[in-house]
This record gives C-alpha cells, structure tokens and sequence, in this order.
C-alpha cells in the first residue's frame, strides 16, 4: 500500500500559504486554456450546428465562400425544377437564391465599427431554415425596404432595435424583426432582408449562393453530385452543414494566440509548482528518511511526492473553472475571415472544455512534480537524517 | 554467573546479527576517516546491548549497518541468517519493514499524522486489512501507555510522549529486532527513564533483541551488555 493520502492533503494545508499562491498560479494558467477552449467550442458550436441536413448549397465553382462566389440570375430556375429537390407550402420547390453583402456598423459599448452581413433572400429561406424563429416583430416583406435581425445583432450594435433604421445601399431599411436560433448558429451573425431590393440597391444582379432542400438524404447526396458534375451550371454543390463545418477556421488565430499563451503560462507554472515541491521536499527530506527506514520504496515516495504536486494542480484548475463558469453563455464575437464579417457566437464551458482543463492541470502537476519527487525518492537516507 | 554457564548459554542461543571485519572509509578530500575499522561483533536472540563511545566513534554507523541503510567499505553482514548487504533498495526496504524496528533520537514522528496514523505506517506496508491495523496500532499504543492519545497530533504531546509514539511505531509490525539511536538524548530523565522501562518490558516480557546507542551511562545500565567503540574500534575490555 502507497503512502497515505492523508498525509499529502495535510502537508498541503500545514503550507498552505504556498499551496494556495502556487494553485492560484496553476489556476490562472487553466483558466486562460479554458478561456480559449470556450471560445473555440462556442464557434464550433455556432457553425457546427449551422445547416439542415437535407439543404444543400450551390456556389459558383471554385468558390469557397458566399462572398466571392456569382451565380448567374437564370441559373436558380434551373436548379430549383432538378428532380430530389422537396417542395414547400405553395408546391413551390424550396430554393432560394441568396446575395451577401457587407456592412459596417457601430458597436453598442463604443468599441468601434465592424462588418456585418446582410443576407438577402426570399421567405423561401426561412422555410430552408427551420432552426430559426422570429423572436419579436415580423419577417420583413418581399419588395420592402425592411430587414430581420439577429437577436445578437439586436443586442451587440447600435441602430438595430425594432423601429430602428439601418442605412445602408441607396437608402434607409427599417428594422422590423428579430429572430433567434434554437441552438446557437451563424445566422445569429447576420441581418435579412429582400434578396431582390437588395440586388438594385446594390446594383448586383445575381446570386452569391442557392440553397435548396432535398426530399431525403440520398436525394440532398444526388443534388450535390449533380451540381457539381453538370458542366453547364458550373457550380459546385455541397452540403449546408459542411460549407459552414469549414468556416470554424476561423477560430485559427484565436487557437494560435491561445496556445502560445497557455504554453508559455504553462511552462511557468510547471517551474512555479516544481519550487514549490522543491521546498517541500527540502523541509521534509528527514520525514522522507523515515518513511524510507520504515519499509517504504524509492517508487512509494516519488509516487507520494508526484500525486502531491497533482493535488495543487487539480486544486488550481477547480479554482479556475469556478472563476470562469459565470463566463459560460457569454456572448462575444471575432471576425470570420471567410466571410470578412463579425461572426457573434457563445461561449461555451462544456463537459469536453472541463475535462480538457483538468488534463491541462493534471500534466502541468506531473511535470512540475516529477523533478522534486524523483529528487526525493533517489537521495540518501542518511544524508536525509541528518538535514 | 560462571563463565563455563554463560558460554554454554551463548552456544545455544540464535545468532541475531553477526558483524564480520566490518570497516566503513569515507575519502574527504586527500585524507581517509575510518568510521568503522575491522569491527567484528555478534548479538544474540534476547540480548540488550549498548553501544557507547565518544561521538565520531563509530556507534551510528555500526546501527545504521544493521538496519541496511548504510553498506560497509569491507566486511560482511548477517542479520537473521540473512547477507542484507546483498539487497537491493526496495528488498532492503522491505526487510526492514519486516525485521528491524528503528527508534531515533528526535522520535521522528510524521507532523501532519497522529499518533495512531504515524504507528499505523509500517503496517500499511503489510497484507493486515484495515481493522487488523487498527487493532495492531491499539495494542502497540496501549503497551507504551498511550492508549488514550491515539487522535494526538505530535505537536500536541511531550518528548516523552513522541518517543513511546516512536516506540509504539517501531514494534507494531513486532520485528525482531529493535535499533535504538540515542532513544533517550533528547529527553528528560523522568522521561528517559519511561522509555528506558519500555525498553527493558520489550526485551524481558517480549524477547526483543535491541541494540541501542547511548552517550548515557544511566541508560546503558537498562542493558545486559555494553560494548565501547572508539575511532571505529571495538575496544575490547
């Protein structure tokens, strides 16, 4: 049997001076890596659960965004009467051909002015978008100047309450809507309005994109390949769910940043939990000697001394996750650069982020454990009795 | 005694530990210190022996041989039949576990533990479940007297005290052998005298061989024998 706990828990409490500055240090580690684990997973959240199943999304071929990609007027009626595609409430077949663009506006708190996508669409789009619901206000409707925002819009910029006008193209658009998604998406980055109106303000006459819903899987998987086979149409077609799949790269600077910043913080609480140990195991190198004369093993107090550095980690990264939950369900945004737009997401302090930050500290514990420990477990009894 | 009785007595008794040339050299610097210089010696099952001599003569390294937590220059060592210079570490460790129990002079007691805790130690290297230790730890404490400090923290108990904890620490696993280091040099002599009877209850009423060291007359009384060591020599008297 290994040295008791018991005998851990207490050192740590009769240090506990040390104990707690150096899980502070650990805990200020974690809790930046949680901090950049929340932010990547609320974006992955927010494009990963973008896009139905059965929708499938035309683009010019060779475009990897909405942005750079044209599509010619008359290729919508084409695609909309291709066999597999589902038909709507008027038998109408469900396709919608859509137009981005962006616009910059003011930020509520005053911290300047980024780009925002206005999609332009018919109200077939909301029938292709079945996650998303008006909140408060109406649609807008075809033919006027009138556009729908996004509940994090609403909240994030100025001039985009209901009643509000939006300038932007040849003139104002009145706000008259808000909608929301059920589970978090990238339509909460963005503003609709009347694909057509829009075309004339902006003197545009085409598509970026046409999103249209299949009747089944097999049929959405025969869309695309058709699309995308058929060189008369010159499109590449693909699965909703997979173009905005593609866009978490966005969230690559924040992981870059992040991870450098959690590597380096790291490495400095390793050497802050090593020095700690360091001490610890100099002020009870004559303990060690007796544990060592009673019977235990050189591995027993390497163990003793590592699962002790582990315990001030793991309390450091408990610290951290308490410090960072009233952060969860933050919302917060950075620019999508496929779409050169902000895209507005949640953070999102999940099972996995936990887990993850828990493994963080736990390897943070072990390097920073290890060197003292082995130092404890190889010196000599004798010396070690006489310290 | 006749001495015809004492060498037939010594003919029949079991070999504890049996010292062959022992010497211990440490090089510092250009010069050689013996701490040990051909030392020869044989304890037997039941004896109490105390070893004196000036400090520096040698008395805590020949303890500290015995124990195996320190390995001669030249010679041999038996213990128990056993040649423990011919362990390794963890087989070192766990012979120690099983034959020698070791008190030192500042008790050495684990701070954060009680008393029953730090008895409990050398157990928990053994197959005893957990109320089998419990009830081992009990009977250990209650043989020093301490029966009713069991929840003390060392911090909370005399000199005297701690040493009969160490005591208790020492005889829990009831090894055959005791390795005393000083047991007494940091106590008062009331307190010195309580465990110089401890001492003397383990050898007379439970066979203990203990080998203590000693600057202490008065505690090398508690002994049946004592043998000197000066500049790493058995002196022979």
């Amino acid at each position: 049997m290994a040295i008791p706990i018991t005998y851990n828990v207490r050192n740590l409490r009769m240090r506990l001076g040390a104990t707690v500055m150096t899980a502070l240090g650990i805990a200020l580690t974690v809790a930046i890596a949680i901090f950049i684990m929340a932010l990547l997973a609320g974006l992955r959240q927010a494009f990963s659960s973008t896009g139905d199943p059965l929708n499938v999304m035309a683009l010019r071929k060779g475009s990897d965004t909405e942005l750079t990609s044209v599509i010619d007027r008359p290729t919508l009626p084409v695609i909309k009467f291709l066999s597999g595609v589902a038909k709507g409430r008027n038998n109408q077949p469900l396709a919608s051909g859509e137009m981005i663009v962006l616009i910059v506006l003011p930020r509520k708190d005053g911290t300047g002015e980024v780009n925002v996508t206005v999609r332009g669409m018919s109200p077939i789009g909301f029938e292709l978008r079945p996650d998303i619901s008006l909140a408060e206000g109406r649609w807008f409707q075809p033919g006027q100047r009138e556009v729908v925002v996004s509940r994090s819009v609403n909240e994030r910029f100025a001039h985009a309450r209901i009643g509000d006008k939006l300038h932007f193209g040849k003139g104002d658009w009145n706000v008259v809507g808000i909608f929301q998604s059920r589970r978090g998406s990238a339509f909460d980055s963005e503003i609709w309005g009347d694909v057509n109106l829009m075309a004339t303000d902006f003197d545009r006459p085409i598509y970026n994109s046409i999103l249209i819903r299949a009747v089944d899987k097999q049929a959405a998987d025969a869309l695309v390949k058709r699309m995308s086979d058929d060189q008369r149409l010159k499109l590449d077609g693909l699965h909703e769910a997979d173009y905005y799949g593609k866009q978490t790269r966005s969230g690559a600077p924040i992981k870059f940043i992040g991870t450098v910043i959690a590597i380096i913080m790291a490495i400095g609480s390793c050497f802050a939990a090593m020095n700690t140990m360091y001490a610890s195991v100099a002020f009870r190198s004559r303990e060690i000697a007796t544990l060592r004369i009673l019977g235990f093993s050189r591995p027993s107090i390497l163990t003793c001394f590592v699962l002790e550095s582990l315990l001030i980690s793991l309390l450091g990264a408990i610290s951290a996750v308490m410090m960072m939950m009233p952060f969860n369900g933050l919302t917060t945004g950075t620019s999508n650069q496929a779409t050169f737009s902000e895209v507005i997401f949640q953070m999102k302090i999940t099972p996995d982020v936990i887990v993850s930050a828990l493994m963080f500290a736990v390897v943070m514990g072990i390097i920073g454990g290890l060197a003292p420990a082995w130092h404890a477990s190889r010196q000599s009894i004798l010396s070690a009795l006489r310290d | 005694m006749a001495t015809s009785e004492l060498m037939q007595e010594t003919a029949v008794r079991t070999k504890v530990v049996e010292a062959i040339h022992i010497s211990k050299i440490f090089s510092r610097d250009t010069f050689e210190v013996r701490a040990l210089d051909d030392v020869s010696i044989d304890f037997y099952e039941g004896d109490f022996v105390a070893l004196m001599g000036p400090s520096g003569s040698g008395k805590t390294s020949l303890l500290n041989m015995i124990a195996a937590i320190d390995r001669p220059t030249h010679g041999q060592m038996r213990v128990l039949g056993e040649n423990i210079f011919a362990f390794n570490d963890q087989e070192a460790a766990q012979w120690r576990n099983r034959v020698i129990g070791y008190i030192f002079q500042t008790f050495n007691l684990i701070p954060v533990l009680t008393a029953a805790e730090n008895v409990e130690l050398p157990l928990l290297l053994t197959r005893l479940n957990k109320q089998q230790r419990r009830e081992h730890v009990e009977t250990a404490l209650k043989l020093v007297g301490l029966g009713d400090r069991m929840t003390h923290l060392p911090k909370q108990l005399s000199g005297g005290q701690e040493q009969r904890v160490a005591i208790a620490r020492a005889i829990v696993t009831d090894p055959k052998i005791l390795l005393a280091d000083e047991p007494t040099g940091d106590l008062d002599s009331h307190s010195a005298t309580e465990v110089l009877e401890i001492l003397k209850m383990l050898n007379e009423d439970f066979g203990k061989t203990i080998v203590m060291v000693t600057h202490d007359p008065h505690a090398a009384s508690y002994a049946h024998v004592t043998r000197h060591l000066e500049k790493g020599m058995l002196l022979r008297l």
